[in-house]
């Protein structure tokens, strides 16, 4: 079936997209009773969620339902946006290469730079991991390079529903991903080479004629590699700098105010102990919650209160699931929600934590017009919940990406379905 | 049959040697397998009586008491139940709002032998030299100053079974711990524990040996039989010495005599397996020779067969919902363990992980929702077995911990709610009566020595 849907889709490419969007956007859904979260406001008691169009057309209490509308009845439910994990490979990988899958999260670049990687453009949009991150209520990623590279390259902001990248694609670039601190270069070696690629992409940019022409000196990466990193020279492109140690840190804080970077923190295991400079400098952080292992030298000073701790200094805090267990940025990318509820048993509040998987990750990444909230005009990422979404119990009961709710099987619920009673109905005849 | 087995063996020695047995050669070099040549010198914590009221009590051994109390006095649960009697000098405590529940026991870590920071230097689980090393004790790979220990305790979790690694075929000895601080590995060591034996199948031994084999499944299946038949052989000339004494003992092989010791029930077999075709076939070498696999771990496949695993009384240690990360773990789903539940089998969650063990609460609460989800109604009266009750049978000390019943050891943990909230952290924990954690007092947090200086304090504490 899988391979029916693939084939059909590399035929069809962009027209088969466009008019299952078409299609779908048509219908006018109607979300009522519910608790609604629209996140850039303040709950509502017996809300109204309406989406035309795919997207959100109105939100609130006394909102006019047109007639002939499809009705979801949300009593007792909580409603809100769809929730943003905003680091993953998904699509990227499946199994891994050792074992027989595919991973192409990572480029080889040259000498630790890699800025050109767009990693979405390698994207599989039929990736069985993707759809039980969206029956999670999961409807947006980034989908970002994994680490290893000094600069590793470009991530996009994907919403998880379409058939092809092309249409899934929120905005792509959305923001570089570079990484500081133990590897196989001395720490201060990085640093100089990092400014140095920076230094350069401001002399490349400033001097393309004369690059072209071969009137200056050679340059610290390749043509496409400066050529990428001139909105984050610019200061217009966020770079996501993974750093734990404090003192790696703040030497991204120094690189970011030397150069005018627009600078967010990855991982910041020790971030806690900087969090008035970071403040200070208006650093967004995107860490998990459930770290609390002095694994490495890096990440010495790991603790779960280390988010709380940030918001309270003022820090705008994204979280994501980074806390070492499995398949945390792709087969359970979907459990971002149980990291917002770790967080808010170590003292964040749950509005925060709500907003640090929903608009914060939106806002950092420039994608806030589209997604992050429940407000019209926007996407209508929009999930119906049980009850509180951070809790275990709770199920997404609807979960609607620009508007369509995608029923469809997963691969997991298909083989659930094949042997959840005894004998299993594959040993029938 | 261990103890009877001991017995016989001391008796041996001492009739076998001279009266100034001070003297003479060390006894590992004349001594019989199954010795016990790295005693625990645990000893439990100074306690004092203590009740707790007012609480809700999840005993792993009947349907939950609301509002209930237990006490426990002398290393041992004295008490549990509507109301409890308690001694003038007893601390009390009130758990108003809060949970009970038995200490949480986990089948499968790596703790000390894979230790944080996971550099080089303390990465001592894999003995990749050779895919038969039932040679090699985990035990002398621990570090007790290991920074993981402490946070697992603050999780919940007060006894754990280290394994060995997933590399070779047989991986050699386990070996079960209490979370305290001591210098030694003897000092965590859970007095009379059986031994395990860790053995793996699958992608592991492949990989790690595809230049020198076994290189495939095909190999990885003669290489256990190849070992078992050597155990047999070495099993039937010990049982022979020491039935007729006579002449000199076999020389001991450090290998054989483990694997021999599984032939004889002794040792208990955790067998790392995910695909369901392989565990049925490891099923069969079992039935070939005569040995029980006690749990298969990871078992991501373990809803295809719970039948099976049921009616052969194989237990199944698993995770929430890990998988999709090599092609063996590609048909992982969530209600794995809610379908081995269903079915029967005896079910487990295990970590297999330091993060993990340290909410295995969590994970719990995950698989329930799971079940929940396909119509299979699991209680948290269940919930609460698969990491308590369940794996300490897996281990082989279901009669002292795992559950809150009268004359059991006092390993119990307060949490601040009802476990299977995401918001719920346990706030103490005792182990054998002695309270080793609480969250609300910095002074009471374990701080292992390489903490010091290099982790920076908490104020204000909590892990």
């Amino acid at each position: 079936m899988r391979a029916i849907t693939m084939t059909r889709a590399a035929a069809l490419g962009v027209v088969s997209a466009l008019v299952c969007a078409a299609t779908a956007g048509a219908q006018t859904i109607a979300i009522t009773g519910g608790t609604v979260y629209p996140v850039s406001g303040p709950k509502i008691e017996h809300g109204t969620v309406l989406i035309t169009n795919g997207k959100v057309a109105a939100v609130g209490a006394n909102v006019t339902i047109p007639a002939g509308v499809t009705r979801i009845d949300a009593t007792g439910k909580w409603v809100t946006p769809g929730l943003f994990n905003a680091a993953t490979t998904l699509g990227l990988a499946e199994g891994n290469p050792g074992s027989g899958g595919y991973n192409d999260s990572h480029a080889k670049g040259e000498k630790g730079v890699s800025a050109s990687f767009n990693a979405w453009e390698g994207m599989n949009p039929a990736s069985t991991f993707i759809p039980p991150t969206r029956k999670d209520g999961i409807t947006t990623v980034m989908v970002a390079p994994s680490r290893g590279n000094l600069i590793g390259g470009r991530a996009a902001v994907i919403d998880l529903n379409g058939e092809t990248v092309a249409s899934m694609l929120v905005k792509g670039p959305v923001a570089m991903v570079a990484e500081l601190g133990e590897g196989g270069e001395a720490r201060a070696e990085t640093f100089a080479h990092l400014r140095e690629v920076l230094s350069d992409a401001k002399v490349y940019g400033l001097r393309k004629a004369a690059y072209d022409n071969g009137a200056i000196r050679t340059l610290a990466a390749s043509r496409e590699d400066l050529e990428a990193l001139a909105p984050v020279v610019a200061g217009t492109m966020p770079i996501i700098i993974s750093a734990n140690r404090a003192s790696d840190i703040r030497a991204a804080l120094g690189i970011a105010k030397q150069f005018g970077l627009k600078l967010v923190i990855e991982g910041g295991a020790e971030a806690w102990e900087a969090a008035k400079e970071i403040a200070a400098a208006h650093v967004p952080v995107m860490a998990g919650a459930m770290n609390n292992i002095p694994g490495s030298f890096s990440t010495l000073g790991h603790r779960q209160e280390n988010l709380a701790i940030l918001k309270g200094a003022g820090v705008q805090v994204i979280i994501v699931g980074d806390g070492g267990g499995l398949g945390e940025d792709n087969y359970n990318a979907r459990n971002v929600r149980y990291e917002a509820g770790n967080a808010v048993a170590y003292g964040m509040t749950w509005d925060d934590a709500l907003k640090a998987v929903t608009l914060v990750p939106a806002e950092v990444l420039g994608v806030s017009d589209r997604v992050g909230s429940l407000q019209i005009g926007k996407e209508a990422d929009v999930v119906v919940w049980s009850g509180d979404p951070f809790e275990f119990a709770t199920v997404a009961e609807h979960v609607y990406v620009r508007g369509v709710e995608n029923l469809e099987r997963t691969r997991q619920d298909e083989l659930t379905d094949r042997y959840k009673t005894k004998p299993p109905a594959y040993r029938k005849p | 049959m261990r103890m009877r087995l001991k017995g016989l063996l001391s008796t041996l020695l001492l009739a076998a040697l001279p009266v100034a047995a001070q003297t003479a050669p060390g006894a590992g070099a004349l001594s019989a397998p199954n010795a016990n040549p790295f005693p625990s010198t645990y000893t439990r914590y100074a306690s004092r009586p203590t009740v707790i009221r007012n609480v809700n009590i999840f005993t792993a051994a009947g349907p939950l008491i609301r509002n209930g109390a237990i006490l426990i006095q002398d290393g041992k649960v004295v008490s549990v139940g509507a109301t409890v009697d308690a001694p003038a000098d007893a601390v009390v405590i009130d758990g108003t709002g809060k949970y009970v529940t038995p200490g949480i026991v986990d089948d499968h870590s790596h703790l000390g032998a894979n230790a944080a920071p996971s550099v080089w230097a303390r990465s001592d689980a894999n003995e990749l030299v050779n895919p038969v090393t039932g040679y090699v004790w985990v035990e002398h790979s621990v570090w007790p100053q290991d920074p993981q220990f402490p946070r697992d305790l603050a999780g919940g979790v007060t006894t754990i079974q280290v394994l060995p690694g997933s590399g070779n075929l047989f991986g050699g000895r386990s070996v079960i711990l209490k979370m305290v601080p001591s210098p030694s590995v003897q000092g965590m060591k859970f007095p009379g524990a059986k031994y395990g034996l860790k053995m793996a199948c699958g992608e592991n031994p492949m990989r790690v040996y595809s230049t020198r084999g076994p290189q495939t499944r095909m190999g990885d299946v003669a290489g256990y039989r190849a070992a078992w038949i050597q155990a047999e052989a070495y099993r039937r000339r010990w049982d022979k010495w020491l039935a007729d004494k006579t002449g000199d003992p076999p020389t001991r092989d450090l290998n054989l005599e483990t694997l021999a010791e599984a032939l004889r029930g002794n040792i208990l077999v955790h067998q790392h397996c995910y695909m369901a075709d392989e565990m049925m076939q490891l099923i069969d070498v079992s039935k070939e020779f005569g040995y029980k696999i006690r749990s298969f771990h990871h078992a991501i496949e373990a809803y295809k067969i719970a039948d099976v695993l049921a009616k052969e009384g194989i237990a199944a240690s698993m995770w929430a919902d890990w998988g999709g990360m090599k092609m063996e773990m590609m048909d992982g789903v969530r209600a794995n363990m809610a379908i081995v539940h269903a079915a029967g089998g005896i079910t487990i969650m295990h970590s297999d992980d330091a993060s993990g063990s340290q909410r295995l609460n969590q994970e719990a609460a995950k698989s329930m929702a799971a079940g929940r989800a396909i119509g299979i109604n699991i209680t948290e009266e269940d919930a609460i077995k698969w990491m308590t009750i369940n794996p300490a049978w897996a281990i082989g000390l279901e009669d002292k911990i795992g559950s809150l019943v009268a004359g059991k050891n006092a390993d119990v943990v307060l949490w601040s709610g009802n476990p299977f909230s995401v918001y719920t952290r346990a706030e103490k924990v005792w182990i054998d009566g002695a309270m080793l954690f609480d969250r609300l007092d910095p002074r009471q947090q374990w701080r292992t020595d390489f903490e010091l200086g290099f982790v920076p304090v908490n104020n204000g504490g909590s892990r």
